[in-house]
């Protein structure tokens, strides 16, 4: 980067698959989001920080269209429609909602092939189910079972396993870490540490903010709906800054 | 079942606790086929009282494909039967057309109906979309009162020819049960491919979580419309085999009445299942006649009879007899 000193936000190095251009979103009357650009380089894993009610979920739900918003999404370079979700994930842009958001009743196989819905070809079906329990083994043996009756773990595997089945370019993650046992979100992050390496984009929400930060290569803060301070790799070291900002 | 033979002999637990299920959960169908053999055995009033029950589960799976499968809520699946029902009516009794070609005529009316309305409606979520569909029957039932050239008002139209194909009527009560209970069979039948299909997984998953659904790419609107043109079809449908069987229609026959009933049905029968809308309906027609006896006390003991079945099967009768409430 030649002018890297001038840009006031810190950019990713090499082809941009997911831009958004002042990208912001309201519930009503309330500005949940104000307008922001945000930058996901290919292979790039960004982190969103940002304490309760900062607009990190918003975000990720605008970028989808699931809530009503101004501002452009380019997804390698093309718009992505701005109130089509459907169409969105048909791109290839997929998002792992907050709270999971499996279906409880039905079984972990029917959620994994739901994830995999627009797909008709059974064979290739077969290799991403197949991939989907090699990364998470745990789900191979609950197949059968109802996905509601798992642990949290378990459920927010299944959720980013349903999201992969999709064959995603680029994966929207809304807390994954949320209400789960320390452990296991090492293990998630692990996997998703895995995913980046394997070539796969990623924006990740994260209240966490140490937990993220090992993994991202760059990451927005939010706060009141506005993107504050933009860091980069070796600006991460002090968390006292951090908590500066979580809590204005 | 012991443990100890779980350990030596997985095989064998696993089988004899996969026969069992399906034996439980074809109870439900037992009952039903006893009550449907009786009626036909016996004919008369209990014949008559059998063929309203499968009039109204036609009626209720379609419901149950729109508020089961799909979870959304209608409060106005009557305005389709009635389209089909006075569509049957006027135009065998009026226009002389063959009773399944106006069935027919009916039920592109009603999609056609349903489509025009489902498109703006649809978009209503919860007690708004409740709200809404309210309206559609309420719209229809006005039609039905006040354009008189066409409906006879409060009058109604009687006349309506029995349901046959060319020279050939079905006239007996036997031959009528039976037709109805084929129509009523394949209702069922249709629900379960449905709810199999990719269509079914779709409707599955947005009945579970809109936003989860569109995230994964599954397009809620269209699914959520499609099964709204299919509870219209089955609703008209059940409207014309009403319009045939009795042999007259009228306003109330497809007011706020049917909405309630039908609901009651769908909600004593079990909601979401196979089975439930068939159990639903036979229970629903066939309690008050139970409580016949009671005489002044009939309602008394009928209502009691509801609360005590939503207190001790509240997701349904036919849940009651299957593996994880997937009867």
């Amino acid at each position: 980067m030649t002018n890297a000193a001038a840009a006031p936000l810190a950019s990713p190095t090499g082809e941009l698959v997911l831009e958004t251009q002042g990208l912001a979103a309201s519930y009503g009357q309330v500005q949940a989001l104000h307008p922001t650009d945000l930058q996901l380089g290919a292979g790039e894993l960004v982190a969103v920080l940002g304490a309760n009610g900062a607009g990190k979920s918003t975000l990720l739900r605008a970028i989808m269209g699931l809530v009503a918003n101004t501002g452009s999404v380019r997804f390698r370079g093309m718009p992505l429609p701005r109130s089509a979700p459907a169409k969105v994930a048909a791109r290839g842009v997929v998002l792992v909602p907050e709270g999971r958001g499996i279906f409880g009743p039905m079984t972990v196989a029917d959620n994994l092939r739901l994830g995999a819905y627009r797909l008709r070809d059974r064979a290739e079906l077969a290799r991403r189910q197949e991939r989907v329990l090699t990364l998470f083994p745990r789900l191979k043996e609950r197949l059968a079972q109802a996905a509601g009756s798992m642990s949290g773990g378990e459920q927010q595997m299944l959720a980013i396993g349903r999201a992969l089945m999709a064959a995603p370019q680029v994966l929207l993650l809304d807390e994954p870490s949320l209400g789960l046992a320390p452990r296991v979100t090492e293990q998630i992050l692990e996997t998703l540490g895995l995913l980046n390496r394997e070539g796969l984009s990623l924006v990740l929400v994260e209240q966490k903010a140490p937990l993220a930060l090992e993994l991202a290569r760059r990451a927005y803060l939010l706060s009141v709906g506005r993107v504050v301070r933009t860091l980069e790799p070796g600006e991460l070291t002090s968390y006292d800054e951090l908590a500066q900002h979580y809590l204005a | 079942m012991t443990n100890s033979l779980s350990t030596t002999s997985p095989e064998a637990p696993r089988r004899s606790l996969a026969v069992r299920p399906a034996l439980i959960a074809g109870l439900p169908w037992l009952a039903l086929a006893v009550v449907f053999g009786y009626a036909v055995v016996v004919g008369g009033y209990p014949a008559t009282v059998v063929s309203f029950a499968l009039i109204y589960a036609v009626f209720v799976s379609g419901l149950n494909l729109f508020m089961g499968l799909a979870n959304q809520v209608s409060f106005g699946q009557n305005a389709f039967a009635a389209i089909g029902g006075y569509a049957s009516a006027i135009l065998t009794a009026t226009y002389g057309f063959e009773p399944l070609l106006a069935m027919l005529a009916g039920l592109v009316a009603s999609i056609g109906c349903a489509a025009l309305i489902g498109y703006p409606t649809l978009r209503l979520k919860g007690h708004y979309l409740a709200m809404g569909t309210l309206a559609i029957g309420l719209i229809v039932y006005e039609i039905t009162v006040e354009w008189q050239s066409l409906t006879q008002g409060y009058l109604g139209i009687s006349g309506i020819p029995p349901i046959g194909i060319g020279p050939y009527e079905v006239l007996s009560d036997r031959g009528q049960l039976i037709l109805l209970a084929v129509v009523a069979l394949a209702a069922a039948l249709a629900t379960a491919r449905i709810r199999a299909s990719r269509l079914g997984r779709a409707l599955a998953a947005l009945a579970g979580s809109e936003d989860a659904a569109l995230a994964l790419g599954i397009d809620v609107t269209r699914y959520k419309f499609l099964a709204f043109l299919m509870a219209a079809g089955f609703a008209s449908i059940s409207g014309s085999l009403f319009a045939h069987v009795v042999g007259f229609v009228s306003p109330e026959v497809f007011g706020l009445h049917l909405v309630i009933l039908t609901f009651t049905m769908l909600y004593v029968g079990g909601i979401g299942t196979i089975a439930g809308p068939l159990v639903g309906a036979f229970v629903v027609s066939l309690l008050p006649e139970m409580f016949r006896g009671f005489k002044d006390y009939q309602d008394l003991a009928y209502g009691a009879a509801l609360i005590l079945l939503l207190i001790y099967a509240p997701r349904g009768l036919s849940t009651l007899f299957a593996a994880r409430g997937r009867a």
